[in-house]
């Protein structure tokens, strides 16, 4: 056992120098670190968003507003079909996951069924003889339409947060139905979390001028016009509504490029430019309904209602509506980075200001500095010589630790530190266990070499039992933790799995050269 | 050479005379403890209430009662104040807003602009707000993580020792983790996920020490065939005992730094580390002893066969 063939030395020593090259990074200021040539490793651990502070923000889709919007796009399908065809119908509407319509006489159901099928393509179609249709939205297919739905939203929000300038932020999929993000370095995230809160979806439609005045207060407008609110109401004033009508007369996704302008009075408008099948539809419906008035819709509410008063074949324009520098910039950015296919709603924050990070790893780097000290002081005192031999064993296993969360690109989080923190004491332990065992050898009037033997075989059963235990629980942690708490099982698993290495075999290797060399008549553990 | 010892080599304390005194006290502490739970109860940080938390540095010395009274007048519910770290930190926290997950954001954002406008100079450290989802799952899934600790725990020892070491540790752990949790009901201390992070570790550090006991009471199984399982225990808690008492403390002077430094969750963290520490430790020889010598009594298989896992060692 004490005995260490050359292959073995120089693997032991292999470990440890690629361990300290790793590791080393992590000390220097990133000045120095970014003059270390590229041909060299120089990976450092990523700090977790508590210690470099930045903002942490879960969005969960709204599923059901996207079921009710798809299938509200069927509802409007068959009052069309049907009204097409001459059908009378009574309760239309959305009942459960299912569009619903009931046909007066059902012996027409025969001729219109094709065109409501249409209407209902992807979904469970169905029609009772007592007329009742329905066209049902089943679990693959939601299935597919909220995956199909998270995939573009992802795209969507990558394009707004990077609108904002953060720098490596982090965007993923959790979930069926989840989006986090975690935004390095930003202290408020209260831009991007406008920027969330909207869909974005704009479309450029027609006011319905029929509508009377008194139509618009009791929100009697016809089926074909929807009732929108202005987006800004006027100082002091009541909001106006408008009926506006559902047929589009360009969409958002015809949009190409938008920015915030000051137009010629100095306000602050939005100018945009069509590509060019919006420029041409745009152009084709200003052209033939100048004096009329169309509206720019943004999720559903009205940001302005001018008059046309030209063709507009410019394949672009303007949208002015009381914007400030802020809300032309956002505006602009929303309409560049495309419409949400869903609503995303902020359902957990955590933010930590880049202060609050620096002064944890502050105290963390002390508390780890003081810990180190207490626990080597302490087994020096306890166990003399074995006692140093353990606290470079210490020592080499927090370097280790850092190498490997440095080369696997962990993230280090303040739990983390406490993690490593705890491997202190709990690594030494392994050392506590071995040399408890050599003294009780040795007492038993074994040989140097004969009890150091026997104190690692012996121990070496309840230190992997002991160990073996935690690492349980710590992947227990990690699977069902999140965040800063997952850094906390990863540091102390690889802490203790460095431990076995250190604790173990590197301190016993030191011992047989201290053997070898004094070769000591009695141990004095 | 000097060497630092607490306890002398060779000691023969009986701890096996006080076994019905350690059950004792310990079942009381732990009835206690889960009286407590019910009653007020624990603190419940916003992890798993849910709710919104701000952490805040003034100017100047914090304003207490101005804050209170401004916070108060924004119709966000009773918000609850804490002085922490210096006297210009402030810990500001709210319930849940009732009314979804719109009405969280809504909170912060109110809080937010009143303190960078009303308390010019205000520096916003940090802001956590978690709506009734997460919260609810958090919660389930720390519940999930404690329940599947034990069973995972009470299957690894079982399968490494024998039955009754198995069921000592773990209704071990089981008193364990009761007196933690009355010990965060009494220090009023936050119940949030770093907590039950810290129970795990506890649950871990404690299983720990159980299994250096046990390892020792197994090779004394084999080495003294007819010595009394009660002698024999004693025996074995005396071998270990310098062991024990040393990682102990290295374990508490590691943490204890931590405690005194750190801030926040994370000193709360490790001060209940050092509580476990303290309970994981002396369980051991109090309890997880005593279950066993109950359990063992005349059962525990001696040498003769030693399980195949006894042999596997190097």
């Amino acid at each position: 056992m004490m005995y260490f063939a050359r292959w073995q030395v120089v693997l032991i020593l292999a470990v440890l120098t690629l361990g300290t090259i790793f590791a080393i990074p992590n000390l220097l200021p990133s000045r120095i670190n970014q003059t270390i040539p590229s041909w060299l490793p120089h990976p450092t651990v990523s700090l977790g968003l508590d210690l470099q502070g930045g903002s942490y923000l879960l969005l969960q889709a709204d599923s059901e507003s996207l079921v009710h919007e798809r299938l509200q796009t069927v509802v409007d399908d068959f009052r069309a079909a049907l009204r097409t065809a001459r059908v009378g119908y009574s309760g239309i509407g959305i009942q459960g996951h299912a569009a619903v319509v009931k046909l007066l006489d059902p012996t027409k159901l025969d001729s219109v069924r094709p065109a409501l099928e249409a209407a209902a393509k992807d979904l469970d179609f169905s029609a009772a003889p007592d007329g009742t249709v329905s066209a049902a939205l089943n679990d693959q297919a939601l299935q597919t339409m909220v995956r199909t739905a998270m995939t573009n939203s992802i795209e969507v929000v990558r394009r707004r947060v990077d609108a904002t300038g953060t720098v490596e932020p982090v965007i993923q999929l959790q979930g069926a139905d989840r989006i986090l993000l975690e935004l390095p370095g930003l202290s408020d995230p209260e831009q991007v979390k406008a920027l969330m809160g909207k869909t974005a979806k704009m479309t450029f439609r027609f006011v319905d001028e029929s509508v009377t005045q008194e139509q618009l207060q009791t929100g009697n407008v016809p089926p074909t016009d929807d009732l929108l609110p202005l987006a800004s109401a006027p100082v002091g004033g009541e909001r106006p509504a408008y009926a506006v009508q559902k047929r589009v007369m360009v969409s958002g996704e015809n949009l190409k490029s938008a920015s915030p302008t000051k137009d010629q009075n100095g306000e602050w408008v939005v100018s945009f430019s069509f590509d060019s099948t919006g420029g041409n539809r745009f152009c084709d419906a200003t052209k033939t309904n100048v004096g009329h008035l169309f509206a720019i819709v943004l999720d559903n509410k009205v940001i302005s209602a001018p008059v046309i008063r030209d063709a507009i074949c410019g394949g672009s324009g303007q949208i002015s509506g009381n914007f400030t520098a802020q809300s032309a910039t956002e505006l602009a950015v929303l309409l560049n980075s495309g419409a949400l296919p869903v609503q995303l709603k902020i359902i957990e924050e955590r933010t930590v200001g880049p202060d609050l990070g620096a002064d944890s790893i502050r105290a963390g780097v002390y508390a780890c500095l003081i810990g180190f000290v207490l626990v080597t002081v302490y087994m020096v005192l306890a166990y003399g010589l074995f006692g140093i031999f353990a606290d470079i064993a210490l020592l080499f296993n927090l370097i280790l630790t850092m190498a490997i969360l440095s080369v696997f690109g962990a993230t280090l989080t303040l739990p983390g530190i406490a993690g490593m923190l705890l491997t202190l004491g709990m690594s030494v332990d392994a050392n506590v266990l071995i040399n408890e065992r050599i003294r009780e050898e040795t007492k038993l009037g074994r040989s140097p070499v004969a009890a150091l033997d026997a104190g690692f075989r012996r121990a070496f059963g309840t230190i992997f039992d002991a160990n073996a235990t935690t690492i349980i629980k710590m992947f227990i942690l990690y699977a069902l933790g999140t965040g800063p708490v997952k850094g906390f099982a990863v540091t102390i698993t690889i802490g203790i799995l460095t431990s076995m290495f250190t604790a173990i075999v590197f301190v016993r290797w030191l011992i047989s050269l201290w053997l070898r060399r004094r070769r000591p008549k009695a141990l004095r553990v | 050479m000097f060497r630092l010892r607490f306890v002398p080599d060779n000691t023969k304390i009986k701890f096996m005379r006080g076994r019905f005194l350690g059950l004792l006290v310990s079942a009381v502490l732990s009835t206690a403890s889960v009286i407590l739970f019910f009653y007020p109860g624990l603190n419940y940080g916003i992890d798993f209430k849910g709710g919104i938390s701000i952490e805040a540095r003034t100017q100047g010395p914090a304003d207490f009662s101005a804050l209170r009274s401004k916070i108060n007048g924004l119709g966000l519910g009773e918000a609850q104040l804490q002085s922490f770290g210096s006297d210009r930190d402030v810990l500001i926290r709210l319930e849940r807003q009732p009314g979804g997950e719109e009405a969280q954001q809504n909170a912060v954002e109110a809080v937010r602009g009143l303190l960078t406008k009303s308390f010019p100079g205000t520096e916003i450290r940090s802001v956590e707000a978690v709506g009734a989802t997460v919260s609810g799952e958090l919660f389930q899934s720390g519940m999930l993580a404690l329940g599947l600790a034990l069973v995972a725990m009470l299957a690894y020892i079982a399968f490494r020792f024998e039955w009754q070491f198995g069921v000592g540790a773990v209704v071990t752990l089981i008193l364990d983790v009761t007196k933690t949790v009355g010990f965060f009901v009494i220090t009023g201390l936050q119940f949030n996920l770093t907590s039950l992070a810290a129970i795990l570790t506890i649950m871990g550090y404690s299983i720990n020490d159980k299994v250096v006991v046990y390892d020792r009471v197994r090779e004394n199984l084999r080495k003294y065939k007819s010595m009394p399982l009660r002698e024999l225990i004693d025996l074995s808690i005396n071998e270990t005992l310098n062991r024990t008492i040393n990682t102990s403390f290295t374990t508490f002077l590691a943490t204890i730094a931590l405690a005194v430094i750190a801030t926040g969750a994370v000193k709360e963290f490790a001060i209940v580390i050092l509580f476990g520490i303290v309970i994981g430790t002396s369980s051991s020889i109090f309890i997880a002893a005593p279950i066993l010598l109950f359990l063992g009594e005349n059962r525990l298989r001696r040498g003769g066969k030693p399980k195949a896992v006894a042999n596997a060692r190097p």
